[in-house]
């Protein structure tokens, strides 16, 4: 599987970019021990002028690299978990909902076009605000918002897996339904889930930037998405502000969109092109 | 068009208990909101206690859980949607007052990403695994990438202060006086750039979604009946991929309504375009919450009536697609 990932250029591009990525995350405290919400120097820096402040200091003097660095801790963070729980709740509604059938079906789908007619963002905006900008709450606002996704291929999926045999048997040795549904079914439904995995990330990633720079985020963490907020407020004088905080942002879900492209690829042996 | 009505009818019947559901979600965050419709009515008019009370009794927020509830389903029913803290108005006429723009700016996203996208698509799509697809590909999977609030920030650096060629933001200028055509030109000179930033954002989807399906048609044996008759590549192309390719997209166009309605947030946000995104962006600022789930209901509402008309587009495109709303 891993050596398949490496044979398509998307896959190579998007584990070298993931990697780099977690690398920088997980080295963010040695690489810049300081709080990187703390003035570093003076104050808007222009980059590549101090080898003490690499890509310069914005208009508090905080040092641009150490913000960028320690964001990519925040974004990866809440990108993973927000899609990991969406997965999560996904995965086990749907396979409930196909398991069951009949009034548990109706009413579980009708809850999940609910979430669906919603903006996800404006729930995420919503939540956030009610229940307070903190890292859990922010996770569980844009998973709130994309676990429709894999609620629904779950259960389309446990739909054509229920009928078949073994299923049929864990039910003449008196298993309980749900157990059968959770432990047996809900197994095999996965893999389709999980192709859908890596724009779950890049859109988690994407809403909690998104989140950070309307001011929703985690007020005492930096993140890029209000890196580029702050940048905003000297856009005419000193516009790389906010413009480099997003070229990580893009690189990032790049990374994402690649690896998760490479995966497919990985797992299909179908050809690509006709 | 005769077969649009009964299916229009089930439709609308269909979203009533999805609608409901909102509705009692929103009524969830209300209550797990800290302070009442009293406390924020009582904010913008001033009374001690005594008079909370007694609105509270007048309102029924001293009732059961279960009889505030059916009170606040029953005003949403009538169009009330209760009293914005932040404008001391009601609701209703803020998010009124603020949605025809937010239409505008969507509408005409909408149409750029729609018609770019696809057009684009069938571009990538004509030759599948040619040189052009995969350059593409590789550039709408980057855009696909860019957060809509960054490319305005760019998209504002760029065309509004270093060339100044278009406004930095607004709707209109600001006591401009004008009227008619001068006042429409003026208008669209402003949703240029908002326009642009978050109809970009969405063309990368409607692209992918296009070439995806034309290469799946292109497998389809009754293209290479057509090829083997002669027919010029240009023409199996547009009269016959391309064709097919396109309905998955027309249903898309419902879907995606949602994705906008969330990412005009940050877009009306960039620019100061007053419409219910930065509406919304405002409500948080002011911690006003009723206002907040009154903008999350009106979308909703919104996006069902979207979802219906595309519907019926789809009917009216599509014959196959019988009155009950199901292929046949």
């Amino acid at each position: 599987m891993i050596r398949r990932l490496f044979s398509s250029p998307e896959g190579i591009a998007g584990t070298v970019i993931l990697a780099v990525l977690t690398l920088i995350a997980l080295a963010a405290p040695w690489l810049f021990p300081h709080d990187p919400l703390a003035i570093a120097g003076p104050a808007l820096l222009p980059p590549f002028h101090d080898p003490a402040h690499m890509l310069g200091t914005d208009r508090l003097g905080r040092d641009v690299l150490a913000g960028l660095v320690h964001g990519a801790r925040m974004s990866l963070i809440v990108g993973l978990a927000a899609a990991a729980a969406a997965l999560f709740v996904g995965s086990v509604v749907g396979t409930i909902a196909g398991f069951a059938g009949g009034l548990v079906d109706e009413a579980l789908m009708r809850v999940a076009e609910a979430f669906q007619i919603v903006p996800g963002f404006l729930l995420a905006l919503a939540f956030v605000s009610i229940a307070g900008p903190s890292l859990p709450v922010v996770v569980a606002a844009i998973a709130l918002g994309a676990w429709t996704g894999p609620a629904r291929v779950a259960r389309a999926e446990v739909l054509s897996i229920r009928e078949r045999d073994y299923v049929a048997a864990n039910r003449v040795v008196g298993m309980h339904p749900l157990e059968i549904a959770l432990r047996e079914v809900l197994p095999n439904a996965l893999p389709p889930v999980m192709s859908l995995s890596s724009v779950i990330v890049a859109g988690a990633v994407l809403t909690e930037a998104a989140l950070s720079f309307l001011g929703l985020g985690d007020p005492n963490r930096v993140t890029w998405g209000a890196m580029i907020a702050e940048g905003r407020a000297v856009l005419r004088s000193a516009p790389y502000l906010s413009i480099v905080p997003g070229i990580a942002l893009i690189v990032a879900v790049v990374g994402v969109y690649l690896f998760g492209e490479g995966l497919v690829e990985a797992s299909t042996s179908r050809r690509r092109y006709l | 068009m005769n077969r649009a009505l009964p299916l229009l009818r089930r439709r609308l019947l269909s979203s009533l208990p999805v609608l409901l559901i909102v509705v009692f979600g929103s009524f969830l965050l209300l209550e797990a909101a800290p302070g009442d419709a009293v406390d924020a009515y009582l904010v913008t008019i001033g009374g001690d206690a005594g008079l909370a009370a007694q609105l509270r009794q007048k309102w029924g927020l001293d009732q059961s859980a279960w009889a505030r509830f059916s009170a606040f389903a029953t005003a949403l029913a009538h169009g009330d949607l209760g009293w914005s803290v932040a404008f001391s108005r009601p609701i209703r006429d803020v998010i009124l007052e603020r949605l025809p723009n937010t239409l505008l700016l969507m509408g005409a996203a909408t149409a750029l990403s729609f018609g770019l996208g696809s057009l684009l698509g069938i571009v990538a799509g004509a030759r599948p695994g040619s040189i052009r697809d995969r350059a593409l590909s590789v550039a709408s999977l980057a855009l696909y990438a860019v957060p809509g609030f960054w490319l305005g920030l760019v998209l504002i650096v760029v065309f509004a202060i270093e060339l100044r060629w278009l406004p930095l933001g607004g709707i209109e200028t600001i006591a401009s006086s004008k009227t008619g055509l001068d006042r429409a030109l003026d208008i669209a000179r402003h949703l240029v750039l908002p326009v642009a930033a978050l109809g970009f954002i969405y063309l990368a989807l409607y692209l992918r979604v296009m070439r995806a399906g034309m290469a799946e048609v292109w497998r389809m044996d009754f293209v290479l009946a057509l090829r083997a008759r002669g027919l010029s590549r240009r023409r199996v192309v547009l009269a016959h991929v391309a064709r097919n390719a396109l309905l998955p997209l027309v249903t898309m166009l419902g879907l995606q309504s949602a994705a906008m309605l969330g990412g005009s947030v940050v877009i009306e946000s960039v620019f100061a375009v007053p419409g219910i995104g930065r509406l919304a962006h405002e409500a948080v600022a002011a911690r006003d919450v009723p206002l907040l789930l009154g903008i999350i209901l009106s979308s909703a509402v919104l996006v069902v009536i979207v979802n219906l008309l595309v519907d019926i587009a789809y009917a009216a495109l599509d014959p196959r697609v019988g009155a009950s709303g199901e292929r046949v």
